[in-house]
């Protein structure tokens, strides 16, 4: 255990070098420049040169690399170019934020997708069935960028059960989440119903029915605890995917979460904050994935780690 | 004491056409109330001597004061926290006397130092300021900005509420540099104390201060009580909600919470908006120092050839472009906006003329037409300008493949010449300042045509960067004659048609019905969206 363990983070601190090498590679070779960005429209070529010095982006790309890395080790992520403040404060006083919402679109996942996905399972081959596959089929495919847009409008707007937007308490992270979930629920939905499918397939639920037990107590006491197995292990992959559906929704929302500041910071070619978004997502994944692949021996002893 | 009098006795003390009118004060004004501005994207800083983006800049103004400032609502130069100052015959030297009693926001008097000290930061390399160029005329500044000063030296402190500014040459636009917020005043001891962070931490001398920043959500803004201009600002207090999209923020306005969505009337509702009544009262028009244009790259063929870029200035059709933007904005036909001193009544420019346009290109003996790109920032509306451009180069046979890039990569292709035109929309030139300088150094003048500069076509004419600088070594920037060589400056450019102007946009603030206070406040060409100081709520 404890040399899987090992073996998992080593693992991991690769994945995440590789990461930063990748993306800063990226940014660097970008035909944009951030000097520019920050020197402004006015700027003379000498301030333009100063700049360029004194954040070192007049050296090497092995060196300005180098920096960065000695910098991150540290954990020192560098100052933002243009607002100056450093990013490491930036991120921390949003990720708050992004938890919460990540927290939500879980939860509403998970309750629509379960939902769906055992009804539809239940009522296999039927109209039900396929009318809540074609539903999620619809949510899979649903910009978030409209889904957010419609319930914001609906229920925000004209029905008013909600605030427009705006971050603070549960009634705004209501809107925010389901958008998030729903995309997830598509997924979890076909998953689960797959999984339920297999389950009541076998042995033991036809000896549970066999025995006398109610079809209810069957579904809640045997096949649904089994079915969920393998979907658990999702939920940290997930993590990777709302990275993606977190910087729509934020911006829709005004969610003031490491979204929004990572695409606002693109728009600007800020590449301290957009290096250190990209590794403090990429730490989630990675930490995501682990857990998982960490938790599913405990919740399925079929499974081992090697 | 002496040598007080000695420098008093050179100069003379000159009236200048400033300040003509100051504001008066809306009767009806009436103190209190909070108000909420929305914006899609964070405040990025609000330091002077760094902010320089049409959100942050009206905010800093009134956080901050400068030696110089406008009439509230125009483009008219009054005096700020200077009370008086006198110019010397030749020009060079400014001599400012402070209001006496000005305070920090922390409580501290503001003094002559702080303007020195101020004026040193800014053109320090080290502040990275954007605006560091705008202060070149200053004695010192080439020292301080390679390295082998501190200080500058054409920046003097006479007594405490005395600074004396010497230029290395006349220069028409001082004063308005001097309004800028990169000469707003800041108090040395907070800036040291707070170093990178000030922008975030900002103490002036302005209208309001800063009460609470939390990032990604709101700024707010409390009244500064002891202001030292009598009677304003009449609200209590400003907040600034961030990360609000203007679609959601337009929604928040109708329904009462917002009132004043700071990105605008986003551009797909703009027209249901102004067919509704109840709404369209709420909307305030007005013009801005703004010019919409095309690039043309006279380094790269075939816009090397005058006849070419003539044929593509007559085969714009002006009119259907600025329909495309729900008629925002008038055509344009120079470089210059309307309402900027300078500007040529009458001038007709290039009329659209299919048959004209096709007929220049065949003197180019381009009869068969060209293939080229023009580079567009990929923000509505612009990809839909660049199509009709195409639409329009295409009936004269040219060949238009449209890059449509973000923001930064369009810039960084026409500072690098890459781009054979450039349509610019969503980077095009506001002014700094209200004087006609301001369109031509770095858009259009040699100093911008090099790498990296903002002059995307490239072009340099020495004869007119000659007149140029003739024309701002005049000490009284609004002198007829000195408005009469931009005019003929911008002529002599067009006759050579290195830009296409293509409109002047329009500005349409969006407000609460219980926002008060003249329409031009709303408008206001130099606090962008709003002039937050003389505004009133009126509930």
């Amino acid at each position: 255990m404890a040399g899987y363990l090992f073996r998992r983070i080593f693992q991991a601190v690769l994945i995440l070098l590789g990461v930063s090498f990748i993306t800063f590679v990226l940014l660097y070779v970008l035909p944009a420049d951030p000097v520019r960005q920050i020197a402004g429209r006015a700027a003379t070529a000498q301030t333009v040169e100063n700049i360029r010095q004194q954040l070192g982006l007049d050296q090497p790309f092995l060196v300005q690399y180098g920096r960065y890395l000695g910098g991150l080790i540290q954990g020192d992520m560098g100052r933002s170019y243009l607002q100056k403040t450093e990013v490491a404060s930036l991120i921390a006083s949003r990720l708050p934020a992004t938890l919460l919402l990540m927290a939500g679109g879980i939860a509403c996942e998970l309750l629509i997708g379960l939902t769906f996905g055992v009804i539809a399972a239940i009522y296999r081959g039927r109209l039900l069935d396929q009318g809540l596959m074609v539903t999620s089929f619809v949510a899979v495919s649903a910009p978030q960028f409209v889904v957010g847009l419609l319930l914001l409008y609906v229920f925000a707007v004209q029905l008013g059960w909600f605030p427009i937007g705006g971050y603070g308490t549960f009634e705004h992270l209501v809107l925010p989440s389901v958008t998030l979930g729903i995309m997830g629920s598509g997924w979890y939905s076909r998953m689960m119903r797959s999984s339920m499918i297999e389950v009541l397939r076998q042995d033991y639920i036809r000896t549970a029915r066999a025995k006398g037990l109610t079809r209810a107590r069957v579904l809640t006491r045997h096949a649904l605890p089994n079915a969920i197995l393998p979907i658990i292990a999702m939920i940290g992959i997930d993590i990777g995917i709302f990275m993606g559906g977190l910087v729509v929704v934020e911006s829709v929302f005004g969610w003031p979460g490491i979204g929004q500041l990572a695409w606002q910071a693109i728009q600007r070619v800020d590449i301290p904050i957009i290096m250190g978004v990209t590794m403090v997502s990429a730490t989630a994944i990675v930490l995501g994935n682990l857990l998982a692949d960490v938790i599913t021996p405990f919740i399925d002893p079929r499974i081992k780690m090697r | 004491m002496k040598k007080l009098l000695c420098s008093t006795a050179l100069i003379t003390a000159m009236a200048l056409p400033v300040a003509a009118q100051d504001y008066t004060p809306d009767p009806k004004a009436t103190p209190g109330g909070m108000i909420t501005i929305t914006y899609k994207d964070d405040v990025a800083t609000l330091d002077p001597a760094i902010g320089y983006d049409w959100q942050n800049w009206s905010m800093i103004k009134s956080l901050f004061d400068g030696l110089m400032d406008y009439v509230p609502g125009t483009t008219d130069l009054r005096p700020g926290l200077a009370e008086s100052y006198t110019v010397s015959e030749d020009g060079t030297v400014f001599t400012f006397t402070l209001r006496k009693g000005v305070v920090f926001h922390n409580g501290r008097e503001m003094t002559a130092e702080d303007v020195k000290y101020s004026l040193d930061r800014v053109t320090l390399p080290a502040t990275q300021s954007p605006g560091a160029g705008f202060f070149a005329s200053i004695v010192g500044f080439d020292k301080i900005s390679n390295g082998e000063a501190e200080t500058l030296s054409g920046v003097e402190v006479i007594d405490p509420l005395t600074v004396q500014i010497t230029l290395s040459r006349p220069d028409a636009t001082f004063l308005h540099v001097m309004g800028l917020n990169f000469a707003s005043v800041v108090p040395q001891e907070v800036v040291e104390e707070m170093g990178d962070d000030f922008g975030k931490n900002p103490v002036g001398t302005g209208a309001f201060k800063l009460t609470d920043w939390t990032i990604g959500q709101r700024v707010v803004f409390e009244k500064n009580a002891d202001y030292w201009r009598e009677g304003v600002p009449y609200l209590d207090g400003v907040t600034f909600e961030v990360g609000q999209e203007p679609i959601v923020a337009l929604l928040r306005l109708q329904q009462g919470e917002v009132d004043v969505p700071g990105d605008g009337i986003p551009p797909a509702k703009f027209v249901e908006v102004m067919n509704n009544p109840t709404q369209a009262a709420q909307v305030v028009e007005g013009g801005q120092l703004h010019t919409g244009y095309i690039t043309l790259n006279v380094g790269m063929a075939p816009f090397d050839q005058l006849a070419v870029r003539e044929a593509v200035n007559m085969a714009i059709n002006k009119d259907r472009i600025t329909q495309i933007i729900n008629g925002r904005a008038v055509p344009a036909t120079q470089p210059l906006p309307p309402s900027m001193p300078g500007y040529t009544e009458g001038f007709d420019g290039f009329a659209y003329d299919v048959e004209g346009a096709i007929a220049k290109l065949s003197e180019a003996g381009l009869e068969d037409g060209f293939t080229t790109q023009l580079y567009v920032m990929n923000t509505d509306p612009n990809p839909r300008i660049a199509q009709a451009i195409q639409q329009d180069l295409a009936a004269i046979g040219v060949t238009l493949e449209i890059r449509s890039l973000a923001q930064a990569n369009v810039i960084e292709a026409g500072g690098a010449g890459e781009a054979p035109m450039i349509w610019s929309g969503g980077m095009a030139w506001i002014a700094d300042f209200p004087d006609p300088s301001n369109f031509y150094g770095p858009i259009l003048g040699c100093a911008g045509a090099g790498e990296g500069g903002w002059n995307w076509s490239k072009y340099c004419n020495e004869e007119i960067d000659a007149m140029a600088i003739e024309a701002d070594s005049f000490i009284n920037p609004a002198a007829p004659e000195r408005l009469a060589m931009w005019s003929q400056v911008y002529q002599d450019v067009m006759a050579e048609a290195p830009w296409v102007p293509v409109f002047n946009e329009q500005r349409y603030t969006m407000k609460s019905a219980r926002m008060g206070g003249d329409d031009a406040l709303y408008v206001d060409p130099v606090s962008i969206p709003i002039n937050y100081d003389y505004v009133y709520v009126t509930e």
